[in-house]
């Protein structure tokens, strides 16, 4: 995928000094100075470290959070969901408004399926690829986009998964569309306005955090199970990132060129769509490009609630715990993902080469704008009556292999040989009994042995250090809000687990991602693992960990760092690959070894993408907390299931609200100080 | 799925696509929206079921599809949800009917006593029991294992280093009925239990131990199909007495034998036809639904070829179940 996510993109965007800044990149010197400035906090801290620890012993003494001090939240919560209930079919709310939306959701997906089903597999085939081959520039720069277009749609159907397929991508297209419709609003009022940038930006590191399952439940209660809850689930997941890419192409847009609208006597509105739109759409481009692999990765979640489609064959074949199955159904949407991301991205290079380039040439206006449309669409027709005629609707039946038995086979084998046994090595259960022993109950028994006033003074004064008063105050309020939420004991257990996972990911991500940088060949190896790695329901890969890990709370941690690896190694990989050639020069000539360059030239000169890597680390980490709890890692993430699959809104989202804590304490302690500095200036 | 019945013109429907797009974002509110939408929805005969998470209540939705389907000329639209969901779904008239329930006392006074949106449908005929289990190949090597009294002597058998020096019970599904936490507590055993979190990771891992022939002790339950491919005995907890679990907190008494039960939106018991009669008539026993689950999980048939290999086989059983016309 062209970027891992979204907070990495724009965090990456926003970080790097743009052009007309006019600086250069200060990152040598930079460090120093954050040198400088926490050896300068390091005394206060001290200090202050030396007072309140006998004052916090004396007043509060030790143990965990203290019963008195909680809020129970669950009490108004579940009222709310009964009040629902007694009234979704009287109250005017919902008859004049909620209805609507419900039905007007239903219709929409439905008829969009019945479209796809009406081209047949021939014309949604021939029009998958030619739409990837316009994205891509109709010419022969086109041909490979073209190519893997047509290979997905053929592999989706030869796993017998067409229906299923055309079902999650008529929900895709629905949800793709509202969710950018509304990103781009969101975007525009944000990048016009900076007070509604600062209100919509905790607004949307919620909706991106909040776990999903946490919030299908009041969805379900309103909208019933079906279509529409799942649409507006997915949504408000897919909704920030074209929100936040919008609103930075906005702010980036050439002042120059505003200028020059201005003075051509142009009002606000013609400002805004001849100069800032057409200046952000690359932007755009990304940002819709990172809204359909977020509503991709909602299709299981969305199926819990009755979407169907592909993420309903990954949860009947969970039921029989078939893998094969499972796989059968994952690799679709892996595919779908693929092909969406490498056509978005090749209209987006396409923007990028056309700004730079001069007038296209003459043979190439035939295949520009509105013609080109029009042939993708004649040709989609074309292929559409052409199946018809031949009387080929659905796939045909016997150009379909099933994968399930011999990935069955292939997975007992593995896990039968892997788990235990294994010579020298141990086997995998025996690693993961280890890791839980020395690793992470050791960690939890020291987060839980910690008296809570000071753990929150650890939180305020690692913040402190990494960023200033501001970041402190957030991150300690975050803490003590679990606290007051009253699940203290709950989220220790959680976040004993999290920074298990990311130190495994961090020390695998690392390790690959510089390897990665250094060799192109394994690079190009890897790619397509990561691109696999990422966009698989984590759901397909459940029951092969817990045969290979047990039921247990590291495997909970593998399933988390399956899903946070990617970007981590690819934010490393650009990191070390960015770092100035002519620094990397200079190095050789004085003699530097290759060992010597990576320490100590390119590491210390890719710190900045490093520390982005870490607090990716930690956001998708904390995004996989629910996945875990399906696969025996207790805590919050199993209440959040328990939540929507009970019912009980109380326990669902006080456990939501406290991951959302947790998440926010987690990203303020990781996040690079130079993007804090900048946000603060 | 079965979406083909939607397959109608496709200009209109590419227009009602787009115009549906907008309609979402304007919301004219010119009306009440219909509430829950009807089972004679397009003028064709649609029962709705709904389709549980384990493969028992799978084997009862798949056969009663099929001979709706097959003997009686309906459509049937069957739709995947947690048990919760399912009946604030029937409730809504989402779905028609719930084929097998295994208690919910606050869903069934909500929806059934005070908003009488749910009506009883019976008997499924089969009995389901919960209860804790040790595999059979270690109960045999100890076989005073099977009294509860007993489990403490035990526990260090069944410790993990996840279970902290106690005896780990391997708990499923978040959606299953349990009071495991209190009758350990209220019983003073030295056990922890361990949320798998879900029905695919649990008989991962009991397949995993047994493989292995390693002890374990686990709430399970019958009918489940694993049972015919792994042993168990069932640990005896203090006998079930009616009323015995009236206070879950106080709680120290095994679980009851629960004869499932089917339930039914309102609306379909009264005017759902033959659909109705015919799924009130449903009725077998529990190894008739053992023989179908097996089938779809063990031979990893498909649900309907599962459905079919049953009906051909047991016609006398589900004649009874079809209205006479």
């Amino acid at each position: 995928m062209t970027a891992p996510t979204i907070s990495a993109t724009a965090r990456d965007q926003r970080e790097k000094p743009s052009p007309a800044d006019g600086r250069p990149a200060p990152a040598g010197k930079f460090r120093t100075v954050l040198h400088h400035r926490a050896g300068r906090k390091l005394l206060p801290l001290a200090v202050a470290v030396l007072v309140l620890l006998p004052l916090g012993a004396a007043l509060w003494g030790g143990g965990g959070w203290p019963a008195a001090q909680t809020v129970d939240v669950s009490g108004p919560l579940d009222d709310a969901n009964d009040w629902v209930l007694d009234n979704r079919d009287t109250h005017p709310l919902f008859l004049y408004f909620l209805l609507h939306l419900s039905n007007s959701a239903t219709s929409a997906v439905d008829a969009v399926y019945a479209g796809l089903a009406q081209l047949g597999w021939v014309g949604v085939t021939a029009g998958a690829v030619l739409l990837a081959w316009r994205a891509g520039g109709l010419g022969r720069s086109g041909l490979k986009v073209a190519a893997t277009a047509l290979a997905a749609f053929a592999v989706c159907g030869a796993l017998g998964m067409w229906d299923p397929t055309l079902m999650t991508i008529a929900l895709m297209i629905v949800a793709v569309a509202a969710a950018s419709l509304v990103g781009v609003v969101l975007g525009l009022a944000a990048g016009l306005s900076d007070r509604f940038d600062r209100i919509l930006r905790p607004v949307l590191d919620t909706m991106q955090v909040l776990p999903a399952f946490a919030y299908l439940l009041p969805f379900v209660l309103v909208f019933g199970t079906g279509t529409p809850a799942a649409l507006l689930c997915t949504v408000i997941y897919a909704a920030p990132p074209m929100a936040r890419l919008t609103a930075l192409g906005m702010r980036g847009a050439d002042a120059g060129v505003l200028e020059a609208a201005t003075s051509l006597g142009s009002n606000g509105w013609q400002r805004l769509r001849t100069a800032r739109l057409p200046l952000a759409r690359k932007e755009m481009l990304l940002g819709l490009n990172q809204t359909i692999m977020m509503a991709l990765s909602m299709v299981v979640i969305a199926a819990l609630v009755g979407a169907g489609g592909l993420g309903e064959e990954v949860y009947s074949a969970l039921s029989t715990v078939d893998v094969g199955k499972a796989l059968a159904a994952g690799i679709p949407i892996v595919l779908i993902a693929i092909w969406l991301d490498r056509t978005t991205a090749a209209a987006g290079d396409r923007i990028g080469d056309s700004a730079s380039s001069a007038a296209p040439s003459g043979r190439g206006r035939f295949l520009h704008g509105r013609w080109a449309w029009a042939l993708v669409a004649a040709g989609t027709v074309a292929a559409a009556v052409a199946g018809r005629l031949a009387g080929a609707r659905l796939w045909p039946e016997a150009w379909t292999y099933g994968i399930s038995t011999p990935v069955n086979k292939a997975q007992e084998w593995i896990t039968e040989n892997l788990s235990s046994g294994v010579p020298v090595l141990g086997g995998t259960e025996v690693w993961s009994q280890n890791f839980t022993l020395w690793v992470l109950n050791p960690l939890h028994d020291g987060l839980t042995w910690l008296p809570w006033w000071a753990l929150l003074l650890l939180v305020a004064g690692v913040a402190w250090l990494v960023g200033t008063w501001g970041t402190a105050l957030t991150a300690t309020l975050a803490m003590a809000g679990i606290g007051v939420l009253g699940v203290w004991d709950k989220s220790l257990n959680t976040l004993s687990q999290v920074l298990a996972a990311l130190v495994v990911t961090l020390v695998i991500g690392f390790a690959v991602g510089i390897m990665a940088a250094r060799a192109r060949r394994f690079e190009r190896v890897v790619r397509p693992v990561l691109d696999a790695m990422q966009t698989m329901p984590q759901f397909v890969y459940l029951i092969p960990v817990v045969a290979l890990f047990g039921v247990t709370r590291a495997s909970a941690i593998i399933a988390a760092v399956v899903y946070a690896l990617p970007a981590v190694i690819r934010i490393t990989t650009q990191g070390l690959r960015e770092v100035d050639p002519a620094a990397m020069e200079a190095s050789r000539s004085l003699g530097a070894g290759s060992r010597q360059q990576l320490l100590q030239v390119q590491l210390p000169l890719a710190r900045p993408a490093l520390q982005l890597a870490v607090n990716q680390g930690v956001v998708l980490v904390l995004a996989v907390v629910v996945v875990g709890g399906l696969v025996g890692g207790g805590a919050l993430g199993y209440d959040v299931v328990k939540g929507l699959s009970r019912g009980e809104m109380g326990i669902g989202m006080t456990a939501g609200a406290a991951i959302v804590c947790l998440g926010l304490v987690l990203d303020r302690l990781t996040q690079p100080a130079k993007a804090r500095a900048r946000k603060g200036a | 799925m079965n979406r083909t019945q939607l397959t109608r013109t496709t200009a209109a429907r590419a227009a009602i696509a787009s115009s549906a797009v907008l309609g979402l974002l304007a919301l004219s509110g010119c009306g009440a929206a219909e509430t829950g939408r009807s089972t004679e929805a397009g003028g064709t005969k649609t029962v709705s079921l709904t389709v549980p998470s384990w493969v028992g209540a799978q084997a009862n939705v798949a056969v009663a599809s099929y001979l709706l389907k097959k003997e009686m000329g309906y459509t049937v639209k069957s739709q995947q949800m947690g048990e919760v969901l399912a009946w604030d779904a029937l409730s809504k008239g989402d779905i028609d009917a719930i084929m097998e329930d295994w208690g919910h006392p606050k869903e069934e006074k909500q929806y059934v006593e005070n908003k009488k949106t749910v009506v009883k449908g019976g008997d499924l005929g089969v009995t389901g029991h919960i209860g804790w289990f040790v595999p059979k190949y270690y109960a045999d090597k100890h076989p005073d294992v099977t009294d509860w009294k007993n489990l403490n002597k035990y526990a260090k058998d069944f410790a993990t280093v996840e279970s902290g020096g106690k005896g780990q019970i391997l708990e499923g599904s978040p959606d299953y009925v349990t009071y495991d936490e209190a009758l350990i507590k209220n019983l003073k055993l030295n056990l922890k239990p361990k949320f798998a979190g879900s029905e695919a990771s649990q008989i991962t891992a009991i397949r995993k131990y047994a493989k292995e022939k390693k002890p374990f002790l686990t709430y399970w339950w019958n009918p489940q199909w694993l049972n015919n491919e792994i042993e168990m005995v069932e640990v005896k907890l203090p006998e079930y007495k009616e009323g015995c679990d009236a206070d879950l907190k106080k709680i120290a008494c095994a679980y009851p034998n629960t004869p499932l039960q089917k339930f039914f939106n309102k609306d379909f018991a009264k005017d759902g036809g033959d659909a109705a009669t015919f799924l009130k008539n449903f009725k077998w026993t529990t190894d008739q639904q053992n023989d179908v689950a097996l089938m779809i999980a063990d031979q990893k048939l498909s649900p309907e070829a599962a459905a079919e290999k049953w009906v051909k086989a047991n016609e006398s059983t589900w004649k009874a179940w079809i209205p006479k016309k």
